[in-house]
């Protein structure tokens, strides 16, 4: 004989105000099997959990079920619970009367009656239920950090000096990310080099860290605590225990001064042979394959340059990919942004006039290591008048970016001090739509700089043009209600950011989701911001959305905190809810191991029947499904439980 | 008026009031339309809002400030609205009532008799559906083409090409009626309901197919604004149609002689608004002979000319400067000898603004159509 309990909760006025409590418990108590059916008004609290616990344990009651909010809420909440009071937790069910009932309907009748259904039909289901036993598996003490800018770094210093074993892996030939390509970082006017190039050494000294430079991860599989990843390392046709960063190689090169550099988004030229920035890390030259005539024609001139220059003979173009089996028990996603594309504004003229730049190549003509050696200028000459406008990209319905991106207000009052401070005379405007200075020091940053001089007219400009070769800028001044039409040398357009090309790839092989607006989409916005729906993978960085450096670092603390609590404890429990084989049941026809997206199912040849690896298995249901013997049976959602479910409803 | 309706209607509360439809109007800085005041003015609401603003008329209903608003607000279809509403007060300016007028009296705006719709085709030999001929292609004339004596030469140029092309169609003859367009624009929405519904029975009756355009305004309305067509019907501008012909390898020019140095200026129906840029361009740029040039603001970026939203009859202020006139100007300057357009609305308002700017010495302007004729 099965003894239920059934706990009605109020959740204060939420549900009670429109739903009749009283009377759904008195109803309840007529169910079979039902011993002990009461409303109170906060189940979830410490009065209300000790409620089922004193009858779990007074009462002898072998399932309970709680009307309440979504499981989602407080499922771990009432599972934890029955467990304290000695109660198997898979003996539990939600029957959820608040976002499905109280919250979505105004008629009381009607939400009365339908709460009843939802009880009625919770109670079919865990009438049915079965005990079951979580299962645990141990985590590999290793981690894989993807994506080496600065929350790539961040993470991988956390975790690595807490004893565990980092693999950091970047595409690039060297970390850094998008801050070792920025000048001066706001609002404290730090070098960005100059903060970031010593976290770069420390990676790349730290004995935990194992840098994996200019490679890609190719593809993911398995589950938390135990990821197998491939990992291509590409070739750089340079060995990498013999090359010293000389650079020889580069002055040599037949084609020196002749690719587009992109490090300096092609503001400035470079040979085949190339390193990023002089600091790089690890200092090692790549042979760009795209661009070298000997890896594209077979053949370079009459004899191999750099070769010859070589003093560590380190060129050996006989180097191939080569591929890398790692496996790790949690990973960290901090792959980062690219610009927003600005050619997809094409009122603004960017990619028409060399006088229009972005944001980002502003910062390579401000640095000092960039293409003009930190002088601002345009046709060789240093401007006299530049316009900023912002929101390029971003907050824009047209382009499918709705959202903010967060540091443009910000990098874009920035570059304005930059211009002031290296052209005094210049005349600076900013228009905008709004400034958004939120973070701490922004607001005296922006207050500062408007007290240098630079003017913030409100209005995005309508279109940059060219009147017999003169740049112009039309634009409403919406403050003053006039239309103008300005002359500048120089427009800086504050571009926003957006997802990588390789993100929606890489979400593909992780089998984590993209949010709306392409960034990694973390598990919940308010409260898990660095975990993803996928147990053991992280985020960090702005590969989970725009954000600046200070935000970033600490996301990347954040998400090596929540890697390194699985590292730690070296164990981690998995849900039960898998696929059970009924061996007499099963044929052998392995369909179900052609419709398994988990790759869970595996053909035993001895036993002639498919065996299920409980791990790997998400409990899906698909293969339960397709298995035309009706040999595989779902725990915790049987066939029987879902019948019974639906029975209670209509 | 009920302004918060029509603030819903037109998806007006999402304004951010950021300036960028008044930045990029093409009118802003010589009118009194200030589209993003207006906007402004709707969504406060309350029982000062002027829907009889000056302004309202002035625009050209071009698309610059709805294509390029981050918020996706419906600036144009909310000014037609506007106008409306003006309408039915009965507030109109009186040249734009004569137009709308004599469309109800004469199936066209410009005034001209209904039976002399196809004197442009005089002497030649062409399918009229008025007459039992039967085609499944129409080749839709307009009202500008048929009546204006300029624009006249358009659909004769056409006309030759499609022969020379051994291309069966048909036009409507003197039955043809105004699309209704610039009507629908100008806020005469009952006019517009009224042309469609007998346009869209005259199609069926003649069981038409597919129809080819002259004027990107009318293109504009079949492709966009008329329902109720079956799934296998289409609509194309002539210029998609003949460069469809053209890569396909049926259309042969000869070498263009004398040589000429063309600009292509985009209008704004076919353009921007329609995403036709490039089949114009293929039909001039494999003419030998002809060396083609952009302007700055080409594309997406066409400066409007003026000439939509019922602009054709609405007076302009002397002493300003017309769009058309910036353009002329700006042609010269690049060096072209002809400005090349594919709307006979641009072609009026450019060739009138060659003579208020006293360029007729140096430039000309054609159609495309015109071009091609020449060279078949």
């Amino acid at each position: 004989m099965k003894k239920i309990g059934i706990y009605i909760c109020h959740c204060g006025v939420n549900i009670a105000s429109t739903v009749d409590v009283k009377k759904v418990a008195s109803y309840a108590k007529n169910l079979p099997n039902v011993v002990v059916s009461t409303d109170y008004v906060y189940m979830c609290s410490e009065p209300g959990q000790e409620l089922i616990k004193k009858d779990i344990r007074e009462k002898g009651l072998d399932m309970v079920v709680v009307a309440s909010c979504s499981p989602t809420m407080h499922e771990p909440t009432f599972r934890t619970a029955v467990q304290e009071a000695g109660l198997n937790p898979y003996c539990f069910e939600m029957a959820n009367i608040r976002e499905q009932c109280s919250w979505v309907h105004e008629d009381r009748e009607k939400a009365t009656e339908k709460a009843i259904g939802l009880i009625k039909s919770a109670v079919a289901r865990v009438s049915l239920s079965e005990p079951l036993e979580e299962k645990e598996v141990p985590v590999a003490q290793t981690a894989l950090v993807i994506g080496g800018g600065i929350a790539g770094i961040q993470a991988s210093l956390d975790i690595a000096n807490a004893g565990f074993k980092v693999y950091l892996v970047e595409k690039e030939p060297s970390i850094g990310g998008r801050m070792a390509q920025l000048d001066k970082t706001f609002p404290t006017l730090d070098c960005s080099a100059c903060i970031l190039t010593p976290k770069m050494v420390e990676a790349a000294r730290n004995k935990n860290i194992e840098l994996l430079t200019y490679s890609e991860v190719t593809d993911v599989s398995g589950y938390v605590g135990n990821f197998k990843v491939k990992v291509k390392k590409k070739p750089r046709y340079i060995d990498v225990e013999k090359c010293t960063g000389c650079g020889n190689c580069a002055s040599a090169c037949r084609l020196k001064g002749r690719i587009p550099d992109e490090f300096n988004l092609g503001l400035s030229k470079r040979a085949v042979p190339y390193i990023l920035f002089p600091q790089a890390v690890p200092l090692i030259y790549t042979i760009d394959p795209n661009h070298c005539l000997y890896i594209q024609k077979g053949k370079c001139g009459d004899k191999l340059l750099c070769k010859e220059a070589c003093t560590a003979d380190a060129i050996n173009f006989d180097q191939k990919e080569e591929f890398l089996e790692l496996d790790v028990g949690t990973i960290i996603v901090a792959t980062g942004i690219d610009p927003f594309d600005a050619a997809l504004k094409p009122e603004y003229g960017y990619g028409k006039y060399p006088e229009v730049i972005n944001g980002l190549e502003f910062e390579r003509l401000s640095s000092a290591s960039g293409p003009t050696g930190g002088e601002i200028m345009v046709n060789n000459k240093k401007p006299k008048k530049i316009v900023f406008i912002s929101c390029v990209g971003s907050r824009d319905k047209q382009v499918g970016n709705e959202y903010c991106s967060r540091v443009c207000c910000m990098y874009t009052a920035k570059h304005a001090h930059l211009v002031k401070e290296k052209i005094p005379d210049a005349q600076v405007i900013v228009c905008y739509t709004d400034v958004r200075a939120f973070g701490k020091g922004f607001e005296e940053f922006y207050d500062r700089v408007k007290n240098e001089g630079v003017i913030y007219r409100r209005g995005s400009v309508g279109e940059v043009y060219k009147k017999a070769g003169q740049l112009i800028v039309r634009s409403e001044d919406t403050l003053t209600g006039e239309v103008y039409e300005e002359e500048t040398d120089l427009v800086v357009l504050a571009v926003g950011l957006v997802q990588r090309n390789e993100g929606v790839g890489l979400a593909g092989l992780l089998r984590i989701p993209l949010g709306p607006d392409k960034f990694f989409l973390e598990a919940h916005p308010k409260l898990r911001p660095v975990d993803t729906s996928m147990k053991g993978i992280y985020l960090a960085g702005c590969a989970q959305g725009p954000k600046d450096i200070p935000d970033s670092v600490a996301q990347a603390k954040g998400a090596a905190s929540s890697a390194l609590v699985l590292l730690e404890t070296g164990r981690v429990k998995l849900e039960p809810f898998c696929a059970v084989i009924d061996k007499d049941r099963c044929g052998g026809c392995r369909i179900c191991e052609g419709v398994c997206s988990y790759s869970a199912l595996k053909y035993d040849p001895e036993q002639k029947v498919m065996t299920v690896n409980e791990a790997l298995c998400e409990g899906c249901g698909v293969c339960s499904s397709a298995c035309p013997s009706g040999a595989i049976k779902m725990n915790h959602f049987t066939d029987k439980q879902i019948q019974a479910q639906i029975g209670g409803l209509v | 008026m009920d302004l918060q309706q029509l603030a819903h209607k037109y998806d007006l509360y999402g304004c951010v009031q950021c300036g960028k439809c008044t930045g990029s109007c093409p009118v802003s800085l010589k009118s009194d339309l200030q589209i993003r005041r207006l906007v402004y003015d709707a969504i406060k609401g309350g029982d000062n809002f002027v829907s009889e603003r000056k302004g309202i008329w002035e625009c050209t209903t071009c698309g610059n400030c709805e294509l390029r608003c981050p918020k996706s607000t419906k600036p144009v279809d909310f000014i037609s609205e506007l106008r409306s509403f003006v309408i039915e007060k009965g507030k109109v300016p009186a040249t734009l009532r004569a137009a709308l007028e004599s469309v109800l009296k004469h199936k066209n705006p410009w005034n001209k008799p209904a039976v002399k719709r196809t004197d442009w085709a005089k002497g030649i030999n062409i399918k009229r559906f008025d007459n039992n001929d039967k085609s499944s292609l129409l080749l839709y004339i307009g009202c500008t083409p048929s009546y204006d004596p300029r624009c006249q030469k358009i659909p004769v140029a056409l006309v030759k090409i499609f022969n020379n092309l051994n291309i069966d169609f048909g036009i409507l003859g003197n039955e043809e009626c105004c699309c209704g367009n610039e009507m629908k624009k100008m806020g005469e929405f009952g006019l517009f309901e009224y042309l469609a519904e007998d346009n869209i029975s005259m199609f069926k009756k003649y069981d038409i197919k597919k129809i080819v355009t002259i004027s990107p305004h009318c293109y504009n309305t079949f492709k966009n604004d008329y329902h109720g067509f079956g799934p296998e019907f289409e609509v194309k501008h002539y210029t998609e149609y003949l460069s469809e012909h053209a890569e396909a390898g049926r259309l042969r020019l000869n070498k263009s002689d004398p040589r000429r140095v063309v600009v292509y200026h985009d209008p704004c129906y076919l353009g921007k608004r329609n995403k036709i840029f490039d089949a114009p361009r293929k039909l001039l740029s494999n003419i030998k002979g002809i060396e083609l040039k952009e302007f700055d603001r080409a594309k997406e970026r066409s400066v409007c000319c003026e000439g939509g939203g019922g602009k054709m009859w609405l007076e302009s202020t002397p002493g300003v400067e017309r769009l058309g006139e910036q353009r002329v100007r700006e042609a010269v300057e690049i060096g072209a000898d002809t400005i090349v357009t594919s709307c006979p609305f641009c072609l009026i308002n450019l060739e009138d603004a060659v003579k208020t700017t006293n360029n007729e010495e140096k430039i000309k302007v054609m159609d495309v159509a015109e071009i091609v004729a020449e060279l078949v």
